[in-house]
């Protein structure tokens, strides 16, 4: 697949196009600006929209129940797929081909992984979200394999923390399925970083009853929010 | 009977127990006794209460009886790799130690949670009759075995997740989960071991199609059909990266025809 699909495939369509939404945004600032006197153009954007975040991307409600939680991985997906996608688009100095492949096959599971959660949640579905990389230097491999361990350490611990919040037993089957293969991938980044050391199931993530690290939405979602321009509302997820 | 003692070595299993004794005291405990009960009733009260709180389903049992079978295997089994002389390279010592440990802590945790219920350790033959003779001499031999065993461990937790929806087995929704994601770790690094000692790539920490030797741990894992829908080739992905995407589960029985090649 061309990268110029890959791009388009990492929103939902042209309405949420990371190109077309820079656009709408400086049109919309730019307008707001000249109808600023009255106000109330303002007001009629954020009806027919959502209301903005400070950065210009929509605020974003995950919903409730079954759905919230599906919203809520399908955000951590996109989150994950739009990272890898770049690191992939832009290698980082010297990364070395067992690196290239192992990286490009995880960019294509969390897209994968993010285009499932989209066709599963239909109309439900949140919107594309806005990725804020800034922080990272993708030319660096220290910069992109220390995000890449905190992005899959934290959508492990973020999948066991989500079961018992699941209600319907096939979601939850399906959010089994993806948390091991999230874990696999954890474990070969940390491997990356740290080489046939412990670090790929390291003490610093697992308990001495040899448990994983688990986190409830509450505890992930400021944990990612540095890394989304979008505010999320998890206010109607199901809490232990 | 010392009912703080008991409170307290619950207590040191689970650190909510206090919490959940609390909450059942107010919900039926407290309101039980102010019914004028008599004092000789109180410890019969309590017992309610330990029910109350400590009930797990008896299907939620039954998993942990099983996941402790495998564990005793996987443990057994890195214990006799790691103890095996000139066996592991020196460059993967503290890898499969790493897992011996955590082998030894889910033992050690199961073995805690069901108490008097706990089944005792078979006794394993890791050669399966003969046919891995060479398990603890050849380093290729227990690296294969060690990623199949990984791999079937992944797959039966996931199997058994829906077994333990029930309310009162949440706490045990959290632990299996959270035993399920190391053992993925596991098997990502015992295959990429393989993958570099075998100079094969096709070999990846994730499972591609349904690929892989013994063939009854990786049967089933080429599904394509998630959440009741085919998704072959979403995303434009291959079917390699469809496959890999998700791990899929195994039924109880798969997995204990698997683990009894092992159980004498």
């Amino acid at each position: 697949m061309n990268k110029t699909t890959e791009r388009l495939s990492l929103t939902n369509g042209s309405e949420e196009n990371p190109i077309v939404d820079v656009v709408n945004r400086r049109f919309f600032l730019r307008s707001a600006g000249l109808a600023a006197a009255t106000g109330a153009f303002f007001m009629q954007s954020c009806i027919k929209d959502h209301d903005l975040g400070p950065d210009g991307a929509p605020a974003v409600n995950l919903g409730t129940g079954d759905i919230g939680i599906l919203n809520y991985a399908y955000a951590l997906e996109q989150l994950e797929a739009a990272f890898y996608i770049k690191v992939i688009d832009s290698p980082y100095v010297g990364m070395s081909d067992k690196e290239k492949r192992f990286l490009t096959d995880i960019r294509d599971h969390e897209v994968v992984h993010r285009e499932f959660f989209k066709a599963a949640l239909g109309s439900a579905a949140i919107g594309g979200l806005s990725p804020n990389f800034s922080a990272i230097d993708f030319s660096n491999r220290d910069s992109v394999l220390t995000t890449a361990k905190v992005f899959e350490d934290t959508g492990v611990s973020a999948y066991n923390g989500a079961g018992i919040l699941i209600e319907n037993p096939t979601y939850l089957l399906l959010a089994g399925k993806i948390v091991s293969v999230e874990a696999r991938h954890a474990a070969i980044i940390r491997d990356m970083l740290m080489p046939d050391t412990m670090s790929f199931a390291g003490d610093d993530i697992i308990d001495a009853n040899g448990l994983g690290l688990l986190k409830r939405p509450s505890q992930v979602l400021p944990a990612v929010a540095p890394f989304i321009y979008n505010q999320i509302d998890a206010s109607g997820l199901p809490t232990p | 009977m010392n009912i703080f003692k008991i409170i307290d070595e619950i207590q040191q299993v689970d650190g909510d127990a206090v919490e959940r004794l609390q909450h059942a005291s107010r919900r039926s405990f407290m309101t039980k006794l102010s019914r004028s009960m008599a004092a000789a009733a109180v410890p019969a009260a309590m017992g309610t209460i330990f029910n109350k709180a400590y009930a797990f389903t008896p299907g939620a049992i039954e998993v942990l009886k099983f996941a402790l079978t495998l564990e005793y295997l996987e443990e057994e089994f890195y214990v006799m790799g790691t103890n095996a002389a000139g066996l592991i390279p020196a460059q993967y010592g503290v890898v499969f130690n790493q897992i011996k440990k955590h082998e030894s802590q889910h033992v050690n945790f199961l073995k805690t949670a069901l108490g008097a219920a706990a089944p005792a350790k078979p006794t394993f033959d890791f050669t399966a009759k003969g046919a891995f003779n060479d398990v603890f001499t050849k380093f290729d031999t227990f690296v294969f075995l060690s990623h199949a065993f990984e791999d079937t461990g992944v797959r039966a937790y996931k199997g058994q997740a829906g077994n333990l929806m029930a309310k009162e087995d949440e706490p045990l929704l959290d632990y299996a989960l959270q035993i399920h994601s190391v053992e993925a770790r596991h098997a990502a690094k015992a295959r990429d071991i393989l993958s570099t000692i075998r100079n094969n790539e096709r070999i990846k920490p994730w499972i591609s199609l349904d690929e892989g030797s013994p063939a009854a741990v990786y049967a089933g894992d080429n599904n394509t059909v998630q959440g009741g829908t085919d998704i072959t080739g979403i995303g434009g992905k291959s079917l390699d990266a469809v496959t890999e995407a998700f791990d899929e589960p195994l039924t109880k029985d798969a997995v204990l025809a698997i683990a009894s090649m092992f159980i004498v």
